[in-house]
């Protein structure tokens, strides 16, 4: 899933102060897993700003909405009658659910409401872990199922870099070596000769270095 | 035991104070509530195992929120006692109608008539 975190409330305020009817709006996927724009985080945000305006002797309308996605045209669509009683919208799903919004309703503010961070898991409960960068040409079948462009610090596709202590990497001693984390899957799958198996040159165009990327499916086009 | 404690304290109950959400709190500020104390079962002792741990952590949310917000933190706490400790009850209540009264009212209730 996308991960992302809490904005402090400071910050919101910051952008928002200027308007008069403010949406929070909240995203049912990703960030409600994370729990940083869900249903529940709309609501905490809305009540917390609702009480700042109040205090600070301000009228300020304040409502809250979740959306099933913020990243699909049929559940953006399904504000559109009440979007013209907003001056602005504070959108808590990912970055890419505030861009698609401020797209869909071109003249209407969107501020976004959580930082988008990285696509990852849930460890634990409040614990999040990237697991993938989107890279656009996946190598997870030769390297035991673990990444080493997402988990390596320096993305290395041939093997580690030798800094590593421990099965530790260099840059932080509780963040395990990705390289170390292949070997030791290789082994458990005793296909160890994949990793003498040397990777060639990767064809980073198709990752952010080659510009926004698209994929058209003309098989599933309507 | 009939013991005395402030009339002005309005009693919610839940099941277990791991049901008490952030939202539950800020909603009772937003309606004017001057201060909200969450009572839970002595750490350690949680029929629950971490209800009453899981209250503290929201309620420590809550304080941020609030001063953050301009209210004041203060005016939500956590207490712990046993279902046993009435007398003790009647303390934390004591003692939060004290701190409460020295806070003032909650400021949103004077925001709210200044704007009716």
């Amino acid at each position: 899933m996308i991960v992302a975190d809490k904005k402090p409330i400071e910050e919101i305020i910051e952008e928002i102060k200027n308007h008069e009817k403010i949406l929070i709006l909240g995203c049912n996927e990703c960030v409600t897993v994370c729990e940083a724009g869900g249903k529940k985080e709309v609501g905490v945000m809305a009540s917390a700003l609702r009480m700042y305006f109040l205090n600070q002797g301000q009228e300020v309308k304040i409502d809250e909405k979740t959306l099933e996605r913020q990243c699909d045209h049929e559940y953006l669509e399904e504000i559109r009658d009440v979007m013209d009683q907003y001056d602005a919208v504070v959108s808590l799903a990912c970055g890419v659910g505030v861009q698609f919004m401020a797209e869909k309703y071109h003249t209407t503010p969107i501020y976004p409401g959580v930082n988008t961070c990285f696509l990852g898991v849930t460890e634990e409960r409040g614990v999040w872990t990237e697991r993938c960068q989107a890279c656009g040409e996946c190598i997870l079948a030769r390297t035991g199922g673990i990444c080493p462009v997402s988990r390596c610090a320096k993305r290395l596709l041939n093997g580690p870099c030798g800094g590593a202590t421990k099965g530790k990497c260099e840059i932080n001693k509780e963040l395990d070596c990705a390289w170390q984390l292949i070997i030791d899957r290789l082994k458990a799958l005793g296909k160890m000769d994949d990793y003498e198996k040397i990777t060639p040159i990767k064809d980073w165009s198709t990752e952010r270095a080659g510009g926004p990327r698209k994929v058209v499916r003309e098989d599933v086009q309507q | 035991m009939r013991l005395q404690y402030p009339s002005d304290i309005k009693i919610i109950f839940v099941p277990c104070t791991g049901k008490v959400d952030v939202l539950h709190i800020l909603r009772a500020f937003e309606k004017g509530a001057d201060g909200v104390c969450v009572v839970g079962c002595l750490e350690g002792d949680c029929h629950f195992i971490s209800g009453n741990f899981r209250a503290r952590k929201r309620v420590e949310q809550v304080q941020k929120i609030l001063d953050t917000i301009g209210i004041g933190g203060e005016r939500a706490q956590m207490y712990n006692l046993s279902s046993g400790e009435g007398p003790r009850f009647a303390q934390f209540a004591i003692e939060m109608d004290e701190r409460i009264r020295k806070l003032g009212p909650n400021p949103m209730k004077l925001a709210k008539k200044k704007a009716a």
